[in-house]
């Protein structure tokens, strides 16, 4: 079990640290165009074949691998923050903030995740820079992916402002705020950090879906998103194996985070 | 006997006051999910603009008119709640995009999807009871393991993928629904039965030479029914969810490629319908799930 975690935990390094050295490893940049070879077949030259439009593939799944690793922790930490702000002190203060703040989190989980996160980016520009499309994706990830959370969170402070060492506090009589900060938060830590590790290979999925659809990041830039949309174009399973290794790579990093969050999940309840 | 015909009123008492907290629930956030839709649509850039006064056939009068109509949806309250006493009278108003009613629209694309999901929930809901039955009967590791690699496999690909994978090996959109829903039921039913199974009234049940099938029935089905229901209610979420990459991507055409067409041409009227319909659906899947969970719960009391 044990060895099974280190080689997880390896694969995970390895498609970090391959994403991170891609200004070396990759022969061009994500964007050159091979015009005399599109749509090439893998060779000595490229490893994993061009694209329609004769861009590295290889190049391309390291740069797509970087701005999907790089970007979902970062959507992660937005959408636990915003549930740390709103479940953490909708929990603290109880009462009928508590009872808003669950109404406004039952109203956002009542709409299914996919549907939700569909419509809205499909309502954001889509005629945007790269760089504007991939801030876009990853802000609206972070900004819609906090209700369960929120909901985890909201629980965890109920149960920590009802505990003895709080009322104790209370009665000698700390300020709220000092209350909250001091022994209401770290006492919340282990939770915000299984939500912010179990938030990034749903983000990672779900980036793969907008990107599918083409409402992810935009040409020329890369993820794993617009990378797999290439999937819609093959005629058979068999026909171009090559095309699949950014689904290949997808999977086992997704699966990696899985089984190396496996006890996040249970400390997250 | 006083006290026992007490005691059921009581209970019945209980549940109609959740049965009405719920309906209230479910129409509050209806009609607020709905708003807040068409808040986001005409907030989203690009809702003023209208190719077709652009059209160099139309007469100034016309183009006036076209106008008109759009800058009428400005006021966002004045445009819901004009919408809710036409939909209060069976008017759910004309899709701005395809230029046809909306009750016609959803009432052509609605038997699809509830065909795409209701074969697509059957067959994941079958898969991941038989699944998780098996492996909680069998306690064989090798099995055990198997089923988890599968479910976990399928749990770590995009829903847009499977529908990708579908169109690819011809299969029919209910069977990429299934492979969406399949691996979240799976592994929470499984739990559920390995947790169960290992209860002591079950080994005591064992030991004494009860049949598997009495236990199953008597002792295991009547105790995971109420959360079996609950998750049943998330599934058809998680469903409705899915059938939107689904059917964009295989071609079908349900409520969730019109959601789909909706939101990327900004049909404003569509979208606030569609938005209604999909959360007055999961919103009565959950809160039907958990009146029948609190009924069997009752029941097993």
């Amino acid at each position: 079990m044990r060895l099974g975690r280190i080689l997880w935990f390896a694969v995970l390094a390895i498609a970090l640290g391959a994403s991170g050295a891609a200004n070396w490893l990759a022969p061009a940049g994500y964007a050159k165009q091979y015009r005399e070879a599109t749509d090439a077949r893998p060779s000595a030259e490229h490893w994993l074949g061009t694209d329609e439009l004769g861009r590295d593939r290889f190049a391309r799944v390291l740069y797509g691998t970087r701005i999907s690793l790089l970007l979902a922790p970062a959507a992660a930490l937005l959408s636990t923050l915003l549930a740390a702000l709103i479940g953490g002190l909708a929990g603290y203060l109880g009462g009928v903030w508590s009872r808003i703040a669950m109404a406004v989190t039952d109203l956002f989980l009542s709409l299914p995740w996919l549907f939700l996160l569909i419509t809205v980016r499909a309502l954001m520009p889509l005629n945007v820079s790269p760089f504007v499309s991939v801030l876009v994706t990853f802000l609206l990830l972070g900004l819609l992916g906090w209700t369960v959370a929120a909901r985890v969170l909201c629980a965890s402070a109920a149960s920590v402002r009802s505990s003895d060492f709080v009322r104790q506090a209370k009665a000698a009589g700390l300020s709220g705020q000092r209350l909250f900060w001091v022994h209401v938060v770290p006492n919340l830590k282990p939770v915000l950090y299984a939500q912010f590790w179990i938030s990034i290979p749903v983000f990672i999925l779900s980036e793969a879906n907008l990107g599918i659809l083409g409402l992810g990041v935009a040409e020329p830039m890369p993820s794993w998103g617009s990378l797999l949309k290439e999937l819609e174009s093959l005629v058979s399973v068999g026909a171009e194996p090559w095309k699949f290794v950014p689904l290949v790579l997808l999977v086992l990093v997704v699966t990696s985070f899985q089984i190396l969050l496996s006890k996040q999940e249970e400390a997250a309840g | 006997m006083f006290w026992l015909k007490a005691q059921r009123e009581n209970k019945m008492h209980s549940l109609h006051r959740k049965i009405a907290g719920h309906l209230l629930a479910l129409l509050a956030t209806v009609l607020f999910g709905g708003l807040l839709s068409a808040t986001l649509v005409r907030l989203a850039p690009g809702f003023d603009a209208d190719e077709r006064v652009l059209d160099p056939h139309l007469n100034a009068a016309s183009t006036h008119a076209l106008e008109g109509a759009r800058h009428r949806d400005d006021n966002i309250l004045y445009f819901y709640f004009s919408y809710l006493i036409r939909a209060g009278h069976g008017d759910l108003g004309n899709s701005s995009a395809l230029g046809q009613p909306v009750r016609a629209l959803l009432r052509e694309r609605l038997p699809l999807t509830v065909r795409l999901l209701g074969i697509g929930l059957g067959l994941s809901w079958l898969l991941a009871s038989m699944l998780a039955l098996s492996a909680a009967w069998l306690r064989l590791s090798i099995y055990d393991a198997m089923t988890t690699i599968v479910s976990g496999g399928l749990l770590c690909l995009p829903a847009a993928v499977l529908a990708l994978l579908s169109v690819l090996w011809n299969l029919p959109g209910s069977i990429a629904i299934a492979l969406i829903v399949f691996p979240h039921t799976y592994r929470y039913a499984h739990n559920l039965l390995v947790k169960i199974y290992s209860r002591p009234h079950i080994l005591a049940a064992r030991a004494r030479g009860l049949s598997e099938v009495r236990i199953l029935f008597r002792h295991v089905v009547p105790v995971v029914m109420p959360q079996m229901f609950a998750l049943a209610g998330v599934s058809v979420s998680m469903a409705i969810g899915a059938a939107i990459p689904v059917e964009a991507l295989c071609g079908l055409p349900g409520i969730g490629a019109l959601a789909w067409q909706a939101a990327l041409a900004r049909d404003l009227p569509l979208l606030v319908n569609i938005t209604i319909l999909v959360t007055l659906v999961t919103l009565l899947a959950n809160s039907s799930a958990d009146v029948i969970g609190s009924m069997l719960r009752g029941q097993e009391a």
